[in-house]
């Protein structure tokens, strides 16, 4: 397989966060300032390093939430109840606070403009961070490229970014958007409600002939399950990207 | 760098046993993360088989029953994820790659593993053998979990465990070293651990 090698920038960098959006009950998107940040590109992650007083350190690794055409870097935390640093991130950095950063790192989970095929984009939960990324990119880049973009979560308190997905796909034909919720629902609700199966992906994704470009994120449980349902339709392995996110673990 | 101390964090802190058996940048974790860069293929017993094929061209080949009838060996091991993540004493079977690499060493070569779903990764022949590497087929006494690289995975555990390649079905020996699948996406050459080599350039 051909690979791009990382540029040669992936190294520590101190950034400051200048602003904290918070996006749901749990998650939060530090909007950062990272002097000489080199950039990066859509899909990669970065690890982040907290220190306390004493030395002891703690790292974890976090997908780019902003889009390599967007003027500051986001990061998107959940914040994990048993985690070490995510709740820290979400509920202890206050803007001013300074970050350490080691990035961008990553190169298999990258869409890039240039990319020419249709782009489904499948999210479960959290794993929506990285195709953000890819879904704000394309729109900043006026990339005519089509896209499908399916986002499970539990709740649509839940969502992450849905005001932003709801505008880009209302102004934009070529962006295709559909929620699915598995836990609750309102009852005013119109997008699926259940978790995501077969019927759904035929009906949502793009067909195997269409040749897809398919970037798949979220939790193992819910990778595993979508991306065997894809094989299973007939779609080529070597096409599905996948990133596992999460506790380690499920 | 000056580390920047993170005003409020205190950290969840190992006893010293355990912060000793970790790499640095490392953390325990009791659970077994999955990760992977594509769907996990599901390959039938009976269409598995293991390779070795050496640099001339030679090659010896083991379906599934020949292989299983192959010497095992049970291995207790902590593993070390790139990912930052280490589980302890984490127990195998499988075959040694002493045994399947037999009359295929030559100094000074590396291998190529290869995969189901077309992962490899590269390694020096020396890091495999010597009772380093093995192929195993069990994880906790069960037959390994496709999503954990069944039927058959490497397991190489004194390198991060990207090396310890899933769903392998072969090794090519090479006479130079060539970057595998991570590899080429600038993960480190070697990946040592406790060097903390996890990308090209550390």
């Amino acid at each position: 397989m051909a690979g791009t090698a990382l540029p040669g920038q992936l190294k520590w960098w101190t950034g400051d966060v200048t602003r904290i959006v918070r996006e749901t009950a749990t998650a939060s998107s530090l909007i950062l300032n990272v002097p000489g940040w080199l950039g990066h590109r859509a899909g990669q992650h970065v690890d982040v390093r907290l220190a306390a007083e004493d030395g002891y350190q703690a790292v974890r690794s976090y997908s780019i939430a902003s889009a390599p055409a967007d003027d500051q870097l986001m990061l998107t935390i959940e914040r994990l109840d048993d985690g070490e640093v995510s709740p820290y991130l979400v509920d202890g950095v206050r803007p001013g606070d300074p970050l350490e950063l080691l990035g961008p790192i990553g190169g298999y989970f990258v869409w890039e403009t240039v990319m020419a095929s249709p782009l489904l984009l499948i999210a479960g939960g959290s794993g929506v961070v990285p195709l953000r990324a890819m879904a704000r990119q394309r729109a900043r880049t006026n990339s005519e490229v089509p896209v499908r973009f399916l986002y499970s979560a539990r709740t649509a308190d839940a969502l992450i970014y849905r005001a932003e997905l709801d505008a880009l796909a209302a102004s934009d034909r070529r962006f295709d958007l559909t929620y699915t919720l598995t836990r609750s629902q309102l009852p005013d609700w119109s997008g699926y409600a259940r978790r995501v199966d077969a019927e759904m992906l035929r009906e949502v994704a793009w067909a195997p002939e269409d040749d897809p470009s398919i970037y798949l994120c979220g939790p193992t449980t819910f990778v595993e399950v979508v991306a065997d349902h894809l094989v299973a339709l007939g779609h080529d392995p070597a096409s599905i990207r996948i990133e596992r996110f999460g506790p380690t673990g499920m | 760098m000056a580390n920047i101390i993170s005003r409020g964090f205190r950290g969840r802190r190992q006893n010293a046993e355990i912060a000793q058996r970790l790499p640095p940048g490392q953390y325990l974790t009791e659970r077994f993360p999955v990760l992977s860069a594509g769907p996990t293929p599901h390959t039938p017993l009976a269409a598995w088989d293991f390779s070795i094929v050496a640099s001339d061209g030679r090659s010896k080949q083991w379906s599934w029953d020949a292989f299983q009838a192959l010497p095992r060996e049970t291995i207790t091991t902590d593993i070390h994820c790139v990912t930052r993540w280490s589980k302890f004493d984490t127990v195998w079977e499988g075959v040694s790659l002493d045994t399947l690499l037999d009359g295929f060493v030559e100094d000074g070569q590396f291998i190529m593993a290869f995969c189901d779903g077309g992962y490899t990764t590269n390694l020096p022949l020396a890091d495999v053998t010597g009772g380093k590497a093995w192929i195993a087929d069990t994880y906790d006494g069960q037959p390994l979990d496709p999503e954990h690289g069944g039927p058959a995975r490497l397991l190489v555990p004194h390198l991060y465990f990207w090396k310890s390649a899933k769903w392998v079905r072969g090794l090519r020996l090479l006479t130079r070293d060539e970057p595998g699948f991570w590899e080429n996406y600038g993960y480190h050459m070697y990946g040592d651990p406790w060097r903390e080599q996890r990308y090209r350039g550390n």
